[in-house]
């Protein structure tokens, strides 16, 4: 035991401090870890310290009370709603774009070939402009008297549906603000697909349907999956679309935490409301990619 | 009905009706003609290999004759049937690709039971000829449900033709299956093939850019250059009686001498001399000819010793091809016109070590191809 003791001992003054130095990739990586820790981990850990403070006050650090938490889980609040319309919202957004998506990232794939992932980005391009100014956009749309009723009644027609402020049109805008999100990684996981194996399949004796079912559909789901969590995740705190074109008609959960920080100045609570909706989005998204065999739906295992 | 037929045609086996007929069948990409004037009755049951060098077409056709491309022109009939435009799922063959293209996402056995599957048939089912499949082309049992990416190359490619046996195809297409492997696998697997050929009695198609592997498996060769088949025939014809240079070169290496007639002989147009030639294979009155002979064929010259034809030149290179030696000879002069010579002999009559340098090399005119291109 003491040999191996004096064996693994550092034997010289150079050895001692080069121990107590960092690895070169440790080094290397130490900018970006005090960055991350700074302006990500941070501002985590001050919600994290207000929401267990002491509601409607500043007291953060100093105080420890589960008040918040229980106000939120209290039946007779009715912060569930907005979460519920949030979740609801989320899932529909989820659900509408992969069936919008689908066909748009099949036909960039066959006109397009190796370029479509490209093409895919220049969808990318309306992120360059503010999402409130670009829901405004829709607004002058949709409003009375704008782009559509407008012009529908210049033509003489009975003018366009009042769509605006309602629950319909924000699901509209949601799907079409996070239309990149579920496009670009949905067109990759199609590009993924061999043209040889189609082929083939073909070649086999199958027929279109079942060729998208046995071979296109699992062979790009690895993509697909990536889009829906994606999107699901971004549209689950969603709140510009809820507020701008649906003018308040539904209260999603982000409005209700920005609501707890400003109007009604209570940091615990809002806190307490964004940890929840963290963890419960951090829950989700971990069960999933877990699920999410990469390495075996690419046939590498 | 049987017994009124009278003894001597029974005798007598009926002729083989082609099962796929090719007839003035071209492709075209824009103005290129990739395949032209392809005219070819494959038999039933037989295996036929089409060779040719990259970008010679070979490709294009197996990709028409099983239906993912359609040909511009020309028609394709199995068992008398046109199927110019038939896809590929209503056609009664199957294509082994050159990438395999084996689904990733399945195990052996899904991969194997793939056109069951389509046809409908239950798990059970499935299973039960999968595994019959998997012993025709010799894969443990066990490996039905591994994952089909996890198999070496070799049991990939079994994985494919069991998969192509499935769809009981009547004709079987190879799209070079073999290139990838390395040659001792590849010898393998050539005889393995040659030997499902005769077990099954499939019409296999293969196309490949190796004559070597082609004279090994097939029943009859066609060979293709810029899109057209030049010549189709036995291996022994193809070796044999090449009907011009581009088929006498492609199946190995070869003297090529270009002659000229002047009077009643041959003049040599590379190297000088007087030769006698061999009568061109269709007969045909030539002007000009080349005469391609064999390293095998070509000898040494002992003093006294008399060939058709000789030529003395330099040995100045001498290769071991393991039971043989090729030697390589450096004929006429720099002022009238120089040229290597190819000489292959067994090890057994080689140059002794010390010998001469300078030597006299001959062919007889019998053992030489006179070609008119």
């Amino acid at each position: 035991m003491a040999d191996i003791a004096l064996a693994r001992a550092p034997e010289t003054a150079r050895q001692v401090r080069q121990a107590r130095m960092l690895s070169v990739g440790a080094r290397c990586a130490l900018p970006v870890a005090v960055l991350l820790g700074i302006g990500f981990l941070a501002p985590m850990v001050a919600i994290l310290a207000y929401s267990f403070a002491t509601p409607r006050s500043f007291d953060v650090f100093r105080s420890f009370t589960l008040e918040n938490f229980a106000s939120i889980f209290d039946p007779t609040n009715t912060v569930w709603l907005s979460f519920a319309w949030s979740v609801g919202f989320a899932l529909f957004t989820v659900a509408i774009l992969a069936v919008i998506a689908y066909p748009i990232a099949y036909g960039l794939n066959a006109v397009f070939g190796r370029w479509a992932g490209f093409i895919s980005v220049l969808f990318v391009f309306p992120l360059f402009v503010s999402e409130n100014v670009r829901l405004y956009g829709w607004v002058l749309f949709f409003i009375k008297n704008g782009v559509l009723d407008g012009t529908l009644k210049w033509l003489g027609l009975p003018g366009g549906p009042e769509v605006l402020y309602t629950p319909g049109v924000t699901l509209f805008g949601m799907a079409y603000t996070y239309l990149p999100f579920m496009l670009f990684p949905m067109t990759l996981g199609l590009a993924l697909v061999p043209r040889d194996l189609v082929d083939a399949a073909r070649d086999l004796g199958a027929g279109r349907l079942f060729i998208w079912r046995e071979i296109e559909l699992p062979l790009a789901m690895p993509g697909i999956l990536i889009g829906m969590l994606l999107t699901f995740v971004l549209a689950i705190g969603a709140t510009a679309e809820a507020k701008i074109l649906g003018g308040q008609s539904i209260i999603v959960i982000s409005h209700d935490i920005e609501i707890a920080f400003t109007y009604s100045q209570n940091w615990p609570l809002g806190s307490a409301l964004a940890v929840v909706v963290s963890v419960f989005i951090a829950a989700l998204t971990l069960t999933a990619l877990s699920k999410l065999d990469l390495d075996r739906m690419l046939g590498r295992r | 009905m049987l017994q009124t037929l009278p003894a001597a045609s029974t005798a007598v086996e009926a002729p083989r009706l082609p099962i796929l007929q090719l007839v003035g069948v071209r492709k075209m990409f824009g103005g290129f003609a990739a395949v032209e004037g392809i005219d070819l009755d494959v038999r039933e049951g037989e295996f036929l290999t089409i060779v040719g060098p990259s970008g010679s077409g070979k490709t294009t056709l197996l990709r028409m004759l099983a239906g993912m491309d359609t040909p511009s022109e020309g028609n394709i009939t199995l068992r008398g049937e046109l199927i110019n435009d038939v896809p590929p799922n209503k056609r009664p063959t199957c294509l082994v690709f050159q990438s395999l293209a084996l689904f990733p996402h399945k195990s052996v056995g899904e991969n194997i039971a793939f056109a069951l599957k389509v046809k409908g048939a239950d798990a059970a089912t499935r299973k039960k000829r999968a595994l019959e499949l998997m012993r025709i082309v010799r894969l443990p049992d066990n490996y039905h449900d591994k994952n089909v990416m996890k198999c070496s190359g070799g049991e990939r490619q079994r994985v494919a033709l069991a998969r192509a046996f499935a769809y009981d195809p009547e004709v079987l297409f190879f799209d070079e299956p073999l290139s990838a492997l390395d040659y001792k696998l590849k010898k393998a697997l050539e005889k393995e093939l040659k030997d499902l050929h005769r077990e099954t009695g499939k019409t296999f198609i293969y196309i490949t850019h190796s004559l070597e592997e082609a004279m090994v498996m097939s029943d009859r060769i066609g060979v293709m250059r810029a899109g057209r088949l030049v010549q189709v025939g036995t291996p022994e014809e193809i070796y044999g009686a090449p009907v011009d240079r581009f088929v006498s070169e492609f199946v190995g290496e070869v003297n090529t001498l270009k002659m000229k007639r002047v009077g009643q002989q041959w003049q040599g147009v590379d190297v000088p001399g007087t030769f006698t030639l061999g009568s061109p294979q269709n007969g045909a009155v030539l002007d000009e000819a080349f005469v391609v002979i064999r390293p095998e064929y070509m000898r040494f010259l002992a003093a006294g010793e008399r060939a058709d034809n000789q030529l003395k030149g330099t040995v100045y290179n001498e290769y071991s091809l393991g039971s043989r030696i090729q030697y390589q000879v450096r004929v006429g002069s720099k002022d009238a016109g120089e040229k290597v010579m190819l000489v292959e002999l067994s090890r057994a009559r080689a140059l002794p070590p010390g010998a001469s340098r300078e030597v006299t090399i001959g062919w007889d005119a019998a053992d030489a191809f006179t070609l008119g291109s």
